[in-house]
């Protein structure tokens, strides 16, 4: 279910995005080659694998900030370009240490000169900081955060861009366990019903969130088969099904890595 | 304020060594006045160091204003331009080989003995530090905000003024550091080259006729002008770019 705060009326239904023979070198060998890889619209798609096996690579590509090689092509479900319905949420909070909260939460609008930010975007903005426990701390710089509470602005930074396409990667890794989960709460019900990639390399937090998971391994870099997990999310973590599904996912993973 | 004090006790140890150097060797007054003989003319001729000390400071301000308008003017078009920086880029580090006081006195016939050639002077050995440092600043911005803005589909100029030109800060303010360590000496050597006011003028005129505790005043006021105005600009950088890292080693906490 959409968060009612922020329906998009610009962007219709989250389009399904495709990746075609994506193709990326790296050091003179390809990273991965003829790859690939499909998000299905509205869901939440979670990609595993080894470290620098080229899942953010992947992930900065479909964002567009990696210049595509060969026959690469990356594509919306709906036909319609991609630019500019897409909001990427990186490894570091990436906030500005010169604004406050508030404002960081608002940037967009302030980069694409939509006007100063209005009085109903400023709403908005302060009503999701409210929602994620920063109502007290509006006006806080980043360097007065901890790092919970600079993921979380940049989550609701995330949000205010009201994209039907959503990019993370490993947005929750450097956070405390129970700052992660409440986060993967937060973020599973607020992204409800558009369209995820979340790379992570938590298993646990794939299998929480995820509607699809994917491993990837290997060089040059392939896909397993999808995992379709079914069911709502987020999954409670004490659900055995999921600690089940652990171990499997686990197996996988250390296959991956030998591979 | 501690920092304060133990900046007076080491100047006050540095006097009590220069007064028994001058006790024990006997030098004559006019090699080595003792401080005593430094702080009477200090205070004996207060009216005539101030009126020339002010003149000189206006200078050094001037001096760093204009540089720094014109070194921030052209860090702007360097990182903005392309063309600008292909083109002027290289013209601009060659320049830096001509020594700016080789300059002064082409300056001062071109300027005249007035203010304006110690302005000049005082413009052209701060531009290059402060174009540099913002320039440097304004290259080196963190990709991931680069990254961000673009995916946020941010246009150039926007993306300079909200992220670059912000980011680049703590650049620009470690060379108007600089700057105010340097303008004081573009100001002075104006002064020596021609002049007919000013403390570099009047340490000219106090050596030639032997003055020498003259001279020592003088240079004793030029000094807490200079310290006084870089730790002026620090405060001032401080308190308006709040996000700079702490950089000053005399202020590190022990």
């Amino acid at each position: 279910m959409p968060h009612p705060l922020i329906a998009d009326p610009r962007a219709g239904a989250p389009p399904a995005v495709s990746v075609h023979a994506a193709r990326l070198d790296y050091g003179g060998a390809a990273l991965f080659d003829a790859l690939d890889f499909t998000l299905p619209a509205g869901r939440w798609t979670c990609l595993l694998g080894p470290s620098g096996v080229g899942k953010t690579t992947l992930l900065r590509l479909i964002a567009g900030l990696e210049a595509p090689v060969g026959d690469t092509r990356i594509v919306a479900g709906d036909g319609q370009p991609l630019a500019g319905r897409i909001a990427w949420m990186g490894q570091q909070d990436l906030l500005l240490p010169w604004l406050s909260a508030l404002d960081n939460a608002l940037l967009g609008s302030r980069l694409r000169g939509d006007g100063d930010p209005d009085r109903e975007r400023r709403g908005v903005a302060i009503e999701l900081l409210i929602r994620v426990g920063l109502g007290g701390r509006l006006a806080a710089r980043p360097s007065a955060l901890s790092g919970g509470q600079r993921q979380r602005v940049a989550l609701v930074r995330t949000l205010m861009e009201d994209r039907p396409v959503i990019l993370m990667d490993e947005p929750f890794s450097g956070l405390d366990s129970i700052t992660r989960w409440k986060l993967q709460d937060l973020a599973a019900e607020l992204l409800a019903g558009r369209t995820v990639l979340l790379v992570t390399h938590d298993p646990r937090e794939a299998l929480r969130l995820g509607d699809t998971v994917h491993v990837m391994a290997g060089r040059p870099a392939r896909l397993d088969q999808a995992w379709e997990l079914g069911g709502p999310t987020p999954r409670p973590l004490d659900d055995p099904a999921l600690l089940a599904r652990e171990g499997e996912l686990i197996r996988r993973l250390a296959a991956a890595a030998e591979a | 304020m501690k920092a304060v004090l133990r900046a007076l006790l080491v100047f006050a140890g540095l006097c009590l060594l220069w007064q028994a150097l001058v006790v024990t060797t006997g030098l004559p007054a006019y090699i080595l006045p003792p401080p005593t003989r430094v702080f009477a003319a200090l205070v004996g001729r207060a009216d005539f160091l101030l009126s020339h000390a002010l003149l000189t400071l206006a200078e050094i301000v001037l001096g760093m204003l204009s540089g720094v308008v014109l070194g921030v003017a052209s860090a702007l078009t360097l990182a903005s331009v392309p063309t600008a920086r292909r083109w002027l880029l290289p013209v601009l580090v060659v320049s830096q080989a001509i020594p700016v006081f080789a300059l002064a006195p082409l300056l001062v016939l071109w300027l005249g003995y007035g203010m304006a050639s110690k302005v000049a002077m005082a413009t052209l050995i701060i531009y290059f530090p402060v174009t540099s440092a913002f320039y440097d600043g304004l290259r080196h911005s963190e990709r991931g905000w680069l990254d961000l803005a673009r995916v946020m589909g941010a246009t150039g100029g926007r993306e300079l003024l909200h992220v670059r030109v912000p980011a680049a800060l703590p650049g620009l303010a470690s060379g108007l550091r600089v700057a105010a360590v340097v303008a004081p000496i573009g100001a002075v050597i104006g002064e020596w080259v021609g002049a007919s006011a000013g403390l570099g003028y009047i340490m000219l005129q106090a050596n030639a006729r032997m003055q020498i505790d003259v001279m020592f005043a003088a240079l004793l006021v030029l000094g807490v002008m200079a310290v006084a105005l870089y730790y002026g600009l620090d405060a001032a950088l401080r308190r308006f770019i709040p996000w700079l890292p702490q950089s000053l080693p005399v202020s590190s906490k022990e």
